[in-house]
């Protein structure tokens, strides 16, 4: 009986059995860049954001101080113990607070504004006429120009004798640090994004059968209760992945700023602008900490988005699968009363459905 | 296709309730052109504006004329100033964004083949860390690099990378690699699974499956992930800006956020919108050349 199992146990199906190995040494190499670029620096900025540059003359030696303590969590805490104030939109608060309340801002109104053109843009590119191909290609003309092109652009746009003045007939000093400076950031950012939600959004809408849509005329529902019944549930999980992916981009902002109003101007600071400024001051700490900050902040709003609109974001079958799995094998343990002996891999592929 | 099926349930419909079906058929029809019209010209006229206030004289800058009036090529000329430096600044972009979609690509090819097709334990976590890294906010890795890069840690001095090529194009993989990777595994999950299985009966192990089967079919999805991270590299503005900071390491995009007039502090504009346009341009070609393989591309990561 041994000698009968051991060849078949040596004998692998190369379909499914045994495939971990190779996965780990094809997956090795893109692992270890990203743990040198992404993971490593990562732990160097959490290093950084407990420490200080020394700055001034040292009271003993009467030189100017050089290299660096180590100050615990003072770089966060001083947001609270020893505000710098500055004066933007939301009154005279601490930089570091105001420019997280601008990151927010930012990104709550833009996010807004490009889902709900972006939806639009896509129900109308649904409406299957003449000429689609036109209108996808104009869509990724925003796409396609850069960032700091197109903070140019609207800067050319928004100028003071620039012609978005001259159709308005005011003079509004867009591009001075004020509280219209905002709107002609959230302007540039919208018009550069919306149709990147529209084309996500449209290829949702492509994947309702049409024939929903007739059982639905001939329950006699409205093109109201058919949009709000049938069409955002159906296209939600393309939606959410998509608000959530400019949601965490809108919240990294640097380039508009930064191109277009400039650095330092508080009406429009963002945290990762803010940390660029202290950054090239050489106040590495807190440059670090305000970075960390942001970091954090995105991860909890990713949480957020996961946990509470139930965003899909790795969207690969076979992972699902597992989940599922796992779920339904710690279920039947509780019934049992058994301890779960919990899948990790699972007998179908992901690929073959998709 | 659906234009086909919309014809056909509008002529059934037709039979069933013809006069109020016409109606609403026309009126949709009308709203859809005209929806479309203007999501064309949202799209396209701030472009229109920069690519007209190219053509402009210097001297016209602000002029709201819909057509240059006189044309010029001036402001072309004047990009190329030598205080620009816009040449070196152009093949910088160049050299910066050919050889991070080329590592990518390497790097790229084996993870996305591994996640789209092979079955192993830690998948969810794999795909979980590449996404994660795409969401990541680069000014937290910029900050330490800079550090690290300006020679400021002690006993890593001997990494003074600022102003060299390294330093720019390592730390972008950050954000280039997990796209590349993000966007072949989804071009990869779309082979048939069958194809590989075929080559297998035939003889093949799975690495020869993957070379002589796989690869060869994948080259439009190879080939799309090249020009999706070649763009995002080549739009990158916050690692050029802090690690190339000598006009001669600029690349194009902080060449232009840095263009100065000739008289001080007047901006530039025909200037800076010549070069935007000059910029822009070869990417909007091959974008508008590949757009269906891009939107593809681009929907694919988030639409399952």
């Amino acid at each position: 009986m041994a000698d009968s199992q051991a060849p078949r146990k040596a004998k692998k199906n190369p379909l499914s059995d045994g495939q971990g190995g190779l996965a780990a040494l094809l997956i090795s190499p893109t692992m270890a860049v990203i743990l040198f670029v992404v993971g490593l620096p990562i732990l160097m900025s959490i290093r950084e954001s407990v420490f200080r540059t020394n700055e001034g003359v040292d009271p003993n030696t009467g030189m100017v101080s050089q290299g660096e303590s180590f100050v615990g969590l003072q770089n966060f805490t001083d947001i609270f113990a020893n505000p710098s104030l500055v004066t933007g939109n939301w009154g005279s608060i601490d930089r570091l607070l105001n420019s997280f309340i601008n990151t927010t801002w930012f990104t709550i109104a833009c996010v807004t504004l490009e889902t709900i053109l972006g939806v639009a843009m896509a129900l109308i590119m649904a409406k299957a006429f003449k000429g689609r191909g036109l209108v996808r290609a104009a869509i990724l003309v925003p796409w396609a120009i850069p960032t700091i092109v197109s903070a140019k652009m609207w800067g050319l746009i928004f100028a003071a004798d620039g012609v978005m003045n001259k159709v308005i007939g005011q003079q509004i000093l867009w591009l001075a640090d004020g509280p219209q400076s905002q709107w002609a950031i959230i302007i540039a950012d919208v018009w550069k994004t919306a149709p990147f939600i529209g084309l996500l959004t449209l290829a949702g809408l492509q994947t309702i059968p049409a024939e929903v849509y007739e059982a639905a005329k001939v329950d006699g529902a409205s093109a109201w209760q058919q949009f709000t019944r049938i069409t955002l549930p159906m296209v939600k999980p393309a939606l959410v992945v998509a608000v959530l992916f400019r949601t965490l981009d809108t919240m990294r902002m640097f380039d508009l700023p930064a191109g277009m109003i400039g650095f330092g101007k508080y009406f429009v600071e963002t945290v990762s602008t803010l940390a660029y400024v202290e950054n090239n001051n050489l106040r590495y700490g807190s440059a670090a900490a305000y970075s960390i900050i942001l970091f954090v902040y995105i991860v909890f709003v990713a949480f957020l988005f996961v946990r509470l609109l139930g965003a899909d974001v790795v969207g690969d079958d076979e992972v699902r699968a597992i989940a599922d799995q796992r779920k339904r094998q710690k279920a039947a343990a509780k019934a049992s009363g058994t301890k779960a002996k919990l899948a990790k891999t699972t007998v179908t592929s992901g690929s073959a459905s998709s | 296709m659906s234009t086909a099926q919309a014809h056909v349930s509008a002529a059934e419909l037709a039979q069933l309730n013809k006069p109020q079906r016409d109606g609403k058929y026309w009126a949709g029809l009308i709203a859809g052109i005209v929806g479309m019209g203007f999501i064309i010209l949202y799209c396209v006229l701030p472009f229109y504006w920069m690519v007209v206030s190219s053509l402009r004289l210097p001297s016209d800058g602000f002029s709201t004329d819909f057509l240059p009036n006189p044309a010029s090529v001036e402001n072309y000329i004047a990009v190329f100033a030598p205080q620009n430096m816009f040449g070196s600044a152009l093949v910088n972009s160049l050299i910066v964004s050919t050889t991070t979609t080329l590592l990518t690509l390497v790097f790229g090819i084996l993870a996305a083949y591994a996640l789209a097709r092979l079955r192993f334990a830690a998948k969810g976590i794999v795909l979980s860390i590449i996404i994660a890294c795409s969401m990541f906010p680069g000014i937290t890795l910029v900050i330490p690099l800079f550090k690290l890069f300006s020679g400021n840690y002690p006993g890593f001095e001997w990494l003074y990378w600022m102003n060299t090529y390294q330093a720019l194009i390592i730390p972008t993989l950050s954000f280039g690699l997990p796209l590349a990777v993000w966007n072949l595994t989804a071009f990869f999950r779309q082979l048939p699974v069958e194809l590989e299985q075929a080559a297998m009966v035939d003889g093949c192990t799975p690495g020869q499956a993957f070379v002589k089967v796989i690869l060869p079919l994948a080259a439009p999805g190879v080939f799309t992930t090249a020009i999706i991270t070649f763009i995002a590299v080549w739009n990158d503005y916050m690692i050029a800006l802090q690690f190339g900071t000598e006009p001669q390491m600029y690349t194009s995009i902080v060449a232009l956020s840095k263009f100065t007039g000739q008289y001080g502090f007047d901006t530039p504009w025909g200037t800076i919108m010549a070069a935007g346009v000059m910029i822009t341009v070869p990417l909007l070609v091959a974008v508008l050349i590949f757009q269906r393989r891009i939107v593809a591309g681009l929907t694919a990561g988030g639409v399952k």
